[in-house]
Formats: structure tokens, sequence, C-alpha cells
């Protein structure tokens, strides 16, 4: 269904324009200094302003999804799937929608969504009120990880006390494993209790809570709507590049001095990232870039390059859900990424065949090579070909690409293990997996 | 024109059976550990029957054949 737009909307939403003013210098997300507790909604309401509405008039709905079209904001789960594109599906569907704003982040290295949550929790509420009266919604619900889950239900229930907005916002506390946070796995969760990904077909979008359409956007995403909604789509254009517009949350850790979550305009320089975060503490090896499914790269090759898709495309690496892990020369790259990759098989679904046991041989494969006692580079290559791509999600797939990348980046090293040489002689754990449960 | 049909199977549904490998070897191998991988793309029109035959007897309802124009 095609959607006729309107822009000469009177009064309600309107687009700013090219005049159109907002904060100049980042951070746009986050305070500028940390201290204190969450922002209340007056301290949130002093700095940005009233959320303008656009739940009265469709046109008025019709000229912000544009504006956001505009804006180039893409989703900052991970996938970077334009939002404009969603929220067109989502609003053309057959029955009246529902969204679900996604706070789950179950990836133990990554903390930008609950440092935002805990820092900005109406930035993100207004996100998913707007992102419903854009959809023509009357329910969002906010699914977070539980250490923000008090944090997000006080934000909550002051903007209900103040009767603030026209839409019911439900808080609930995520499931907390890794692949919770997979769109399809937090409409089941609310559905249902149960964190696992569903097959596609049907899309969300078409299908989702409840038979309804539904929109599922990382809570970062919605932070930045709501700053669209405000400053329109030139603001935005301010930051970044011109093909990946805007800021992004990143979590540097690793053997950075001041590890932690940064807001930066996407395309800085990957160098001018660790600066952000007091640079290297130690000379550097590598570094992981986009999260645990995402990819390693050589860190000297890598510091000079725009942290951006098409900045990193040289490396087959992007800036995924804004991980950035700083390995130290003295760690092991094929220590760490065996950890991450029994890691990642355990936190399979287990619904499908070749995910339980292809990742399950990956990460044997790997330990023994980290070891260097039984490893078999052939045999891990062809157990990484079968778990390719033979999933109902995404989950095999991002683990098999981040281990490609250790091969690629580490793979010179595998014949020294297996001499007895290994370059770890510092921490080990760089990388943070949570304890193995007892099986 | 005629009709392009592929195999897919639904990963979830499947428990790796086999099956649709004994019946269809020309266009279903197992993996290390018993789960189907469809070989090359289009199912042949030659091959159509058997393939019908493999759904239809896919204890878990995890094979279907997947039809595209063109």
């Amino acid at each position: 269904m095609k959607r006729e737009l309107h822009t000469d909307a009177p009064g309600g939403w309107s687009p700013p324009g090219e005049r159109a003013s907002g904060p100049a210098g980042l951070p746009w997300l986050l305070p500028a200094r940390y201290g204190g507790g969450p922002a209340t909604l007056g301290d949130h309401l002093a700095r940005h302003g009233p959320l303008p509405r656009c739940a009265k008039d469709p046109r008025h709905r019709d000229a912000l999804i544009t504006e956001v079209a505009r804006s180039g904001l893409t989703g900052r789960g991970g996938a970077s799937f334009p939002t404009a594109r969603k929220l067109i599906a989502v609003a053309s569907g057959p029955r009246r929608p529902i969204v679900i704003a996604n706070g789950t982040e179950g990836e133990p290295a990554s903390a930008k969504d609950k440092v935002l949550l805990a820092r900005e929790p109406h930035l993100v509420l207004d996100g998913a009120v707007l992102a419903a009266e854009m959809v023509g919604a009357g329910h969002a619900v906010l699914v977070v990880h539980h250490a923000v889950r008090e944090i997000v239900d006080d934000a909550a229930a002051e903007r209900r006390r103040t009767r603030l907005d026209r839409i019911g916002l439900r808080v609930m506390t995520a499931a907390d494993r890794f692949v919770a946070g997979e769109a399809s796995a937090v409409v089941r969760w609310v559905e249902r209790g149960d964190p696992r990904p569903t097959r596609t077909p049907p899309r969300l979008s078409e299908r989702g809570l409840g038979g309804r359409p539904t929109l599922v956007q990382n809570v970062e995403t919605l932070a930045h709507l709501a700053l669209i909604a405000r400053h329109g789509a030139a603001w935005f254009r301010s930051a970044g590049t011109p093909d990946e517009p805007g800021s992004m949350l990143v979590t540097l850790i690793g053997a950075v001095r001041r590890p932690g979550v940064y807001e930066i305009g996407i395309g800085t320089g990957v160098d001018h990232v660790l600066g952000l975060a007091g640079g290297p503490a130690s000379p550097l090896v590598a570094l992981l870039l986009g999260g645990y499914f995402g990819t390693w790269v050589h860190w000297p090759a890598a510091a000079a390059l725009p942290l951006s898709a098409a900045g990193l495309a040289s490396l087959e690496a992007g800036p995924g859900a804004g991980l950035v892990a700083a390995l130290p020369a003295d760690a092991c790259g094929l220590a760490e990424t065996a950890r991450v990759a029994r890691y990642l098989a355990d936190q399979s679904a287990g619904q499908c065949g070749p995910c339980v046991f292809g990742l399950d041989a990956v990460a044997g494969q790997l330990e023994a090579l980290a070891r260097g006692r039984g490893g078999d580079l052939g045999r891990l290559r062809h157990s990484l070909s079968l778990a390719d791509g033979r999933g109902a999600c995404r989950h095999p797939d991002g683990a098999v690409r981040m281990v490609r990348s250790a091969l690629t980046v580490f793979g010179g090293e595998i014949d020294r293990h297996a001499a007895g040489w290994c370059r770890g002689t510092g921490e080990v754990g760089v990388l943070p997996v949570p304890p193995r449960a007892p099986r | 024109m005629t009709d392009r049909a592929r195999l897919r199977v639904d990963p979830i549904a499947c428990d790796g059976r086999g099956l649709c490998a004994e019946i269809l070897p020309e266009l279903i191998a197992l993996d290390d550990w018993g789960f189907p991988v469809i070989c090359g793309g289009d199912v042949p029109e030659g091959l159509l029957k058997e393939a019908q035959e493999a759904i239809r007897l896919c204890p878990k309802l995890a094979l279907r054949l997947e039809t595209t124009a063109g």
C-alpha cells in the first residue's frame, strides 16, 4: 500500500526544514558529563524541550516518517536496517500495530543500551511513544536488561503520573541470554516467555506479537528518533557521513585507559575513537569490531580507517552494534576467540541441529588449536562451513563470521601454538563471557 | 516460462531423521550430524516426483518446495 505523503502539516508535527537548529557538538544522546543518577522528566524536558506529537493527524505522521527517511537513520542494534522503511512496513499492515523497544542487550561485552537507559531513559521512552504514534499503535512494550529495569519503571511511572503520553507503556525485563535480543526472540519472549528465535516468514512487520504488525526497534535507534523529531533531518546529518549519517554509541573495552560507552559521529577514525577512552593502555595487536558477531582486525591496519560500514569494508568489518574491543599484545587472540566461540555455542537456542552441533564442534576445535594439541585447521574450516547459514536465525552465521576473521588475523599463530609458543603472557579473558552454567 | 522449485528445510522443525536423503540422494546430502544439506539449486523436472515424496514422508514436516515463477 502506498501512503500519500503530506508535508504542509499545520499544527502538530511539521518538518523543521533546513534552518533547523539543535545541539551542535556531540554527545547528543548521552549527557556531556557523567555523575548523578538518571535524568528525571524535568531534567530531560529542560535539556531537549517537549516531544513533538503526531498521533492526531495522519498527515503529521506521514511528514515525520518522510523526515526520518531524509535523516537516513538506520537501526543501531547491529543490522543497520533503514528505520523509515521499517516504520512504513509496519504502518501499512492490515491490523493495529504494536511497538517493542528492544533494550535486551544480551551481548556481555556491550553496555551502550544499558548506559543509555540508565542515563537518559526518557529519550528512549520519547522514541518509543513517537514510533507508536507514527505507526498508529496504541501500546509500546519496553524490553530492557534487568540491570536497568527499575530506572525504566520509574521513568514510565513519572510519565503516567503527569499524563504525558496517550500511548500505553509496559516495561518488561529481558531474558538474560545472548540470542534473546534477536527480534523474533524478543516477540516470542513478550508473548510466551520463551526467548528463542522463530522461523521467518512471516516477517514481524506483517505478523508479530499477537498476530499484529510489530515494530521491534533497538532503544538507541528510538532515542535518535526522538531527537530527529525535535531538530530535523538536516541537523541529524550534521554528524556522520553522507551515506551513514548521525551519531552512534560505542562500547570500548579491553586495553584502553578508560573503558566505557562513548558517542561518536559515524565515520570517526578508529584511532580517534580509541582516543576518547584515553587511547591504548598497552601495545595492541588486534581489535574486535562490531560485537561477538563482528570481525577481528589487525590493530595498526585498522587505526587510520573510519568507523563506518564503508570505511571498514576493506577489512570485511563494520560498526555492528558499536563494540570496539582492544586486544593487548600480551593476550592470545586464539584463546580469546575460543572462549567467545564456546560461549556462543552454549548460547545457541538449541533449536537447529547445525547450530547446536556445528558451533560446539567449532568451539572444540578452536580450543584444541589454542592449546596447541589435537587441533586441525581443516576440520575447523569444515565445521564452519556446515554451521554457516543453516539456522533459523543468524546466530550460527554471526559466530562463523567472527571465528573466520580470527583465522585471518591470528591464523599465523596456529603453527606456533603447536610448537609450544603463545603470545598470551598477560591477562586472560579480555573479552567478557559469563561463567558457564552447569549443563 | 516454467516455475522453478527449490527445496527448503525448516531448521527448527528438522530433527535429522535423514529420510529425505534416502529418497532423494541426488539433491540431499547429510552433514556430519545427520542434518540435511540441500545440494544444487532448482529441482530438475525429472526429480520433482521424488522431491514431493521426500516432503510427504518427512516425519517432522520440515521439508517443503518453494516455487518461484520464472
